[in-house]
């Protein structure tokens, strides 16, 4: 039910029924309504080693399933990985 | 503590092999940093390395407690691509998040908050670069960003120049552990002004620790041996011809290092002194 359309097909009704999310910098379009867990399912990222910002704010773990997404929202999506000084 | 140590060492019985230096060593010699304590006074970065098996090798052969690791963008295309977390376990080791990459206090503050929510922990290594060809600190963004970092309730390492006075004002904003470059990071040319790095060491309440500059384990016991609390190291091993022995060599040099600091050196002289009596000559 997240399909993913991409900017080029996105016409007509389809394009009236999706929202656009900028995911980490790239625009991507999803159905609503979407919670952050649904997002982070769709995007098949496990949701326990991630932090999230909506809009620059953080969204803490537990809001995950209640947090809804609207349009043009910018949310970031990151983990640890290796790095140095 | 130095007798403590030196009474510990003369009971050790020398088992054959490299693996005779352990952590064991430092058990009565504890550093503590934010009231964590650690045996361990080599903290080790996990960028630059061929792959995250030879990372988690070369952490292992360390003795290191602690690691410095980054806070990036999930990887969207390819969500199931290896992670750092499946090789070097932030359940064996404390994961210090740092903010390699900062420009501005802004950026550093908001990646260790996602850093927090990420691993839960407040323990985290401020960095503020200042420059891209040095990678100098900007102190003054740095000192900025320590404050908010302080008030927001982390407990904050923080990378500095070796200027004194920086380093005092930053024990004054509430940063848990001192950690002044030995010299430009990933350059490997060693501590360039040891003279500071001791000042800093002589007047700090608070653990310092060499962040930048090491190139091979001489370079990280001279740190030790001016009284620091310890170092912390990537490229040195990173980009050795043989990562793990270094990470080895560099877990044996810090604790030399320490040791000789303990131990108390010798003074120096200008002219030779005999170390077999005089008397009894034939």
């Amino acid at each position: 039910m997240f399909e993913d359309i991409s900017a080029e097909t996105k016409s007509g009704e389809e394009a009236h029924k999706a929202m656009k999310i900028i995911v980490n910098g790239e625009d991507q379009y999803f159905d609503a309504p979407l919670s952050i867990a649904g997002l982070l399912t769709t995007l098949g990222i496990a949701g326990g080693k991630v932090a999230i910002e909506r809009n620059l704010e953080i969204v803490p773990k537990s809001a995950y399933d209640t947090i809804g997404l609207s349009d043009g929202d910018r949310i970031e999506i990151v983990h640890f990985i290796g790095g140095g000084a | 503590m130095a007798t403590a140590l030196k009474l510990y060492i003369l009971s050790e019985e020398a088992p054959e092999g490299e693996t005779y230096m352990t952590n064991q060593a430092t058990d009565t010699d504890p550093l503590i940093i934010a009231g964590r304590v650690f045996f361990s006074r080599l903290i080790i970065g996990t960028g630059k390395y061929k792959d995250y098996a030879e990372n988690a090798a070369a952490a292992e052969a360390s003795g290191a407690e602690i690691v410095t690791v980054a806070v990036r963008r999930v990887n969207l295309s390819d969500p199931s691509a290896p992670m750092l977390v499946d090789y070097v376990s932030p359940e064996k080791y404390t994961f210090l998040p740092n903010t390699a990459g900062c420009f501005t206090g802004e950026d550093a503050v908001r990646t260790l908050r996602l850093a927090r929510e990420a691993g839960g922990w407040s323990l985290v290594k401020l960095e503020v670069l200042g420059d891209e060809k040095t990678l100098y600190p900007n102190m003054p963004e740095t000192l900025r960003a320590a404050e908010l970092l302080v008030n927001d309730g982390f407990e904050v390492m923080v990378y500095c120049s070796d200027d004194p006075i920086m380093a005092r004002e930053l024990e004054d904003i509430g940063c848990c552990a001192i950690m002044p470059l030995g010299a430009p990071i990933g350059s490997g040319l060693g501590i360039q002004n040891p003279v500071n790095i001791r000042l800093i060491v002589e007047q700090a309440k608070m653990p310092v620790l060499v962040d930048a500059g090491v190139g091979t384990a001489s370079d990280a016991a001279v740190a030790m041996e001016l009284g620091c609390d310890g170092v912390l190291m990537n490229t040195a091993v990173a980009e050795a011809k043989d990562p793990l022995q270094m990470a080895r060599a560099m877990r044996h040099a810090v604790i030399a290092g320490r040791q000789a600091y303990l131990a108390g050196r010798m003074g120096k002289r200008l002219y030779a002194d005999p170390s077999s009596p005089l008397a009894g000559l034939i």
